[in-house]
């Protein structure tokens, strides 16, 4: 009887001992390595390492398995292992504009300085199932070697933005005579609004996908005044560079693989500034276009009024979008709706019941009068 | 003493708990008052207690003996969950007796036992904004407790009275901390707001995802909001315990067939426990006494 509602120790246990159970699935199938995960899941990889934040595609792949494939609960993992984390320094800033391009498209010019290069991309394929995949598994690498090898990659070039750049067309990405500041680290010091534009870009770079993809989406459609143009996506290798302290100056320590967008956003102009066009930009880990681009034109939005422009929509709003923007948060929150409420809502049966007794004595004085 | 291997004494770094630490006595200097702090990811959801984990974790020591409770109840699920994370992480003692523990974390109820004033009461708070339901934008309900601007309250309240004859909030029910502060009592229930008002214990609140930590030191005073011709009143129950007859306690009302029976028992089951014994030691000593 009453103890039903109580749970246990043993039930916690014994819950978990399931859910290791459901998640090794049909024990005569082979398991799946952690390896076979990172190598064969790449993208899947690549989103838990950018909303867990945190570079390491064998641990992502150990969370993407340890989780049965939940994008957000291998995220969950991969967070609450992050914070634990010392830091030992800060990295120098990234010079993206010398990665080791292996995708570069541009939507603004047929061609430029550096060329268009499709690289590894599923744009241009045709939904359909492959059954061979089901039937066979892939066939030979050799069979699927494409004309040009990797060891072609496109050396370091100009973005795109840099040539508009130089007519003077759009937006200084920062002024002239702006003095170099450290941005604040928003997994250290809680977000005071109205934030500045790194702590925002910070946030959405650890953003859920999801949701930036459908606020992007929306601000496209007209809800919001976002319809950019793609300036410049661009996917490759990037140095990293930390000065330790007993040395002064920059050590090379390792690379990541990062994917860059820059969106060129309609005019703008005022009374002391001719009409230019404004940038939005996104940076993510990996091979992530679709979180990039999102993190791009959400972050245009968000500048609105910084810009002057009106604040009408989700969108454009900074606490709207920044404070839910967190699949953790916003995951852990509506989760917690599975916990036991019910002496909040004992406390609403009392007053419900109450309210209605009062109701119904009223309406029985009036009918007896 | 057993710690888990890898982690630091009670989970978080020095660090960050000295920054918590920092953050909670600026709450206890200005009752009532939402500190901003840099809240750490936690391995447990948000929602789920991480804030309280939080400030526990930043004020536990290896002499200190802890209770976590959520309904009231200790055995809930996300109690053990809890308790059990404390107990590997920092190997403290652990304890269900209210009487018995130097610090109680709790989620949703204050115990029945009165609190001492060598106790801290941990409490976990999803959301700790008051006015939230009525602005949600930080940047004014930060302007409105500046400025004690609380008329908005009272007109929610007002709208109340108009609409059902009553205040119809029944949990999470706004207090005044110090005559200065609105403050969110966390979703407690109303039955419980009195026993805030000065209470011997230090309280402490958590918000974890929202990066909030306040606080009501010692016997200052807490007033549950309300008007004069409209006083501030706590639920009350026809019924008594099933278990232990109390009838002064909050009671969980349990449905116990198919046909919707229901049977009222105390939440807070430490209370409900210590009243059964006393009430069998008593017996027995009558009877001893009689033969």
């Amino acid at each position: 009887m009453y103890v039903a509602v109580k749970g246990g120790e043993k039930a916690i246990d014994n819950a978990h001992a399931l859910m290791r159970k459901t998640r090794r699935g049909d024990e005569s199938i082979t398991e799946l390595t952690v390896e076979q995960i990172r190598e064969q899941l790449p993208l899947a990889v690549d989103r838990v390492m950018n909303e867990g934040s945190v570079y390491d595609p064998e641990l992502a792949a150990l969370a993407l398995k340890q989780a049965s494939g939940d994008a957000v609960e291998a995220i969950f993992l991969l967070r609450a292992y992050r914070t634990t984390l010392p830091r030992i320094g800060y990295s120098e800033p990234l010079d993206t504009e010398a990665m080791q391009i292996e995708r570069r498209i541009s939507g603004t010019f047929k061609d430029l300085p550096g060329g268009q290069v499709l690289g590894s991309t599923y744009d241009y394929t045709h939904r359909l199932l492959d059954f061979t995949l089901l039937a066979e598994g892939e066939a030979p690498i050799s069979a699927l070697d494409p004309e040009t090898s990797d060891e072609e990659t496109l050396d370091a070039c100009p973005r795109v933005l840099e040539l508009l750049n130089k007519e003077g067309l759009i937006e200084q990405s920062r002024e002239a005579d702006e003095a170099d500041h450290t941005p604040a680290d928003l997994t250290r010091e809680p977000v005071n609004y109205p934030a500045e534009r790194a702590v925002r870009l910070q946030n959405l770079v650890r953003g859920d996908e999801g949701f930036l993809l459908s606020l992007s989406y929306a601000s496209m459609r007209g809800y919001g005044d976002s319809h950019p143009f793609a300036g410049e996506l661009r996917s490759g290798r990037v140095n990293v560079e930390l000065v330790p302290e007993e040395l002064g100056f920059a050590i090379e320590i390792g690379d990541l693989f990062l994917t860059e967008c820059e969106m060129v956003n309609q005019f703008h102009g005022n009374k002391n500034q001719p009409p230019q066009f404004t940038r939005g930009y996104g940076l993510a880990f990996g091979r992530s276009e679709r979180k990039a681009m999102s993190v791009a034109l959400v972050e245009r939005s968000l500048r609105a009024e910084e810009l002057g422009e009106e604040v009408l929509y989700p969108n454009q709003d900074q606490e709207f979008v920044l404070s839910h923007s967190d699949c953790v948060s916003a995951n852990g929150f509506v989760s917690h709706l599975k916990l036991p409420h019910y002496v909040d809502f004992q406390s609403e049966l009392e007053m419900i019941r109450r309210l209605r007794r009062e109701i119904a004595a009223a309406t029985d004085e009036e009918n007896n009068k | 003493m057993s710690t888990a291997t890898g982690y630091n004494f009670a989970y978080l770094d020095e660090q960050s708990k000295r920054m918590i630490r920092r953050a909670i006595l600026k709450a206890v200097a200005i009752p009532g008052y939402q500190v901003p702090f840099g809240g750490r990811e936690m391995p447990l959801p948000h929602g789920w207690g991480t804030g309280g984990m939080q400030v526990t974790a930043s004020v536990i020591g290896e002499a200190d003996r802890l209770k976590v409770i959520d309904q009231g109840a200790d055995d809930t699920t996300n109690a053990v969950s809890i308790r059990r994370f404390f107990a590997t992480t920092a190997g403290v003692e652990t304890t269900e007796s209210t009487a018995a523990a130097s610090l109680i974390q709790t989620r949703h109820r204050i115990p029945e036992t009165p609190l001492q004033a060598d106790q801290i009461l941990i409490y976990q708070v999803p959301i700790p904004e008051p006015l939230r339901f009525i602005e949600p934008r930080e940047t004014e309900t930060r302007k409105m407790h500046a400025l004690s601007e609380y008329g908005a309250m009272q007109v929610k309240l007002y709208e109340d009275v108009a609409r059902f004859g009553h205040i119809a909030t029944s949990y999470d029910y706004p207090v005044m901390v110090n005559n200065r502060y609105m403050m969110d009592p966390s979703p407690i229930p109303k039955f419980d707001n009195p026993k805030m008002n000065r209470m011997p214990a230090l309280q402490l609140f958590g918000a974890g995802f929202e990066k909030r930590i306040y606080a009501v030191p010692p016997y200052t005073e807490v007033k549950s909001l309300d008007f004069d011709d409209y006083p501030f009143e706590v639920q009350r129950w026809d019924e008594n315990c099933a278990i232990c007859g109390s009838d002064h306690s909050f009671l969980d009302e349990v449905i116990i067939d198919d046909a919707g029976s229901k049977m009222f028992v105390c939440s807070d089951t430490d209370y409900c426990r210590s009243r059964q014994t006393n009430a069998t030691e008593s017996a027995t000593a009558t009877e001893e006494t009689l033969s």
